[in-house]
């Protein structure tokens, strides 16, 4: 568990500012009310990746950056609730190890690193499996790059 | 129809370019931050507002039409809401605004 410290209060804080809520009514009520839409786009830029541009990385990126909103105008304490500090990096650990999990069961099944179309679940024709694995591929890129950046944006405020 | 679908679009579009050109001269010769900033939330919004609906009227009722009126709806709300935090948090931080140039020859006589 060393290698994720919990989140303490008395850290190193880059701007104590940034803890609290912003004063300004404008911006409070434009990013809470634009924060949602973000998160959806992010969403639907994420599952149109198959048939349109979009994917993975833009997904989490959009993802990502409704979350950072949040967390600019909310201010770190009260965005807990809706992205927490102990959250981001084991996440993120969690999409890797789904991305690596996909291309290794190919690799155990006899195949090449995500080849897709060897995946060890039955009664699926080979085209479906190739859908489902690209599928669980892009889940895996997406959590992965979501919770990335936000600790990265945690890593570099310090509190 | 077709030619009054073109001609709304030639001039929407015609005209946020005109008003994207006013904004960029504005930002380049403006003297301060606060008058740039006024430059670029407001005439620039109105610019990328009339842009984009005149390639939504191009594109007729669609669903891609609607996007664009989407992205329409979200540079309206997010466009002045961040160049009004950018002026706050100047004023907040102590920025002075440019008070004309006779205030300027006088402070530096």
């Amino acid at each position: 568990m060393s290698e994720f410290p919990e989140h303490d209060p008395k850290d190193h804080c880059l701007d104590e500012s940034l803890k609290e809520p912003t004063d300004s009514l404008i911006v409070h009520a434009t990013a809470r009310g634009i924060a949602p839409f973000i998160l959806l786009i992010g969403l639907y830029v994420f599952f149109h990746g198959h048939y349109s541009p979009g994917g993975g990385f833009q997904g989490g990126v959009l993802l990502a950056v409704g979350f950072l909103l949040l967390r600019l105008s909310l201010g770190v304490r009260l965005s807990q609730i809706v992205m927490p500090h102990r959250l981001t990096l084991r996440a993120s650990a969690i999409g890797a190890l789904l991305f690596v999990a996909v291309g290794l069961s190919a690799v155990i099944m006899g195949g090449n690193f995500l080849d897709y179309h060897l995946l060890p679940i039955p009664g699926l024709a080979p085209e479906y499996l190739r859908y489902f694995g690209i599928l669980l591929v892009e889940v895996g890129v997406t959590v992965t790059v979501t919770f990335t950046l936000v600790a990265i944006y945690d890593e570099l405020l310090g509190c | 129809m077709i030619i009054l679908q073109n001609a709304v679009t030639v001039f929407l579009i015609l005209g946020g370019t005109v008003f994207m050109l006013i904004g960029s001269i504005g930002i380049n010769r403006l003297p301060d931050f606060y008058t740039r900033a006024h430059a670029s939330g407001k005439v620039d919004t109105l610019g990328i507002l009339m842009f984009v609906g005149g390639l939504a009227v191009y594109e007729g009722i669609s669903i891609d039409a609607a996007k664009l009126l989407l992205i329409v709806v979200f540079v309206a709300i997010t466009s002045p809401v961040s160049s009004h935090q950018l002026a706050r948090r100047a004023m907040l931080l102590g920025l002075k605004p440019w008070y004309g140039r006779d205030r300027d020859h006088q402070k530096s006589r």
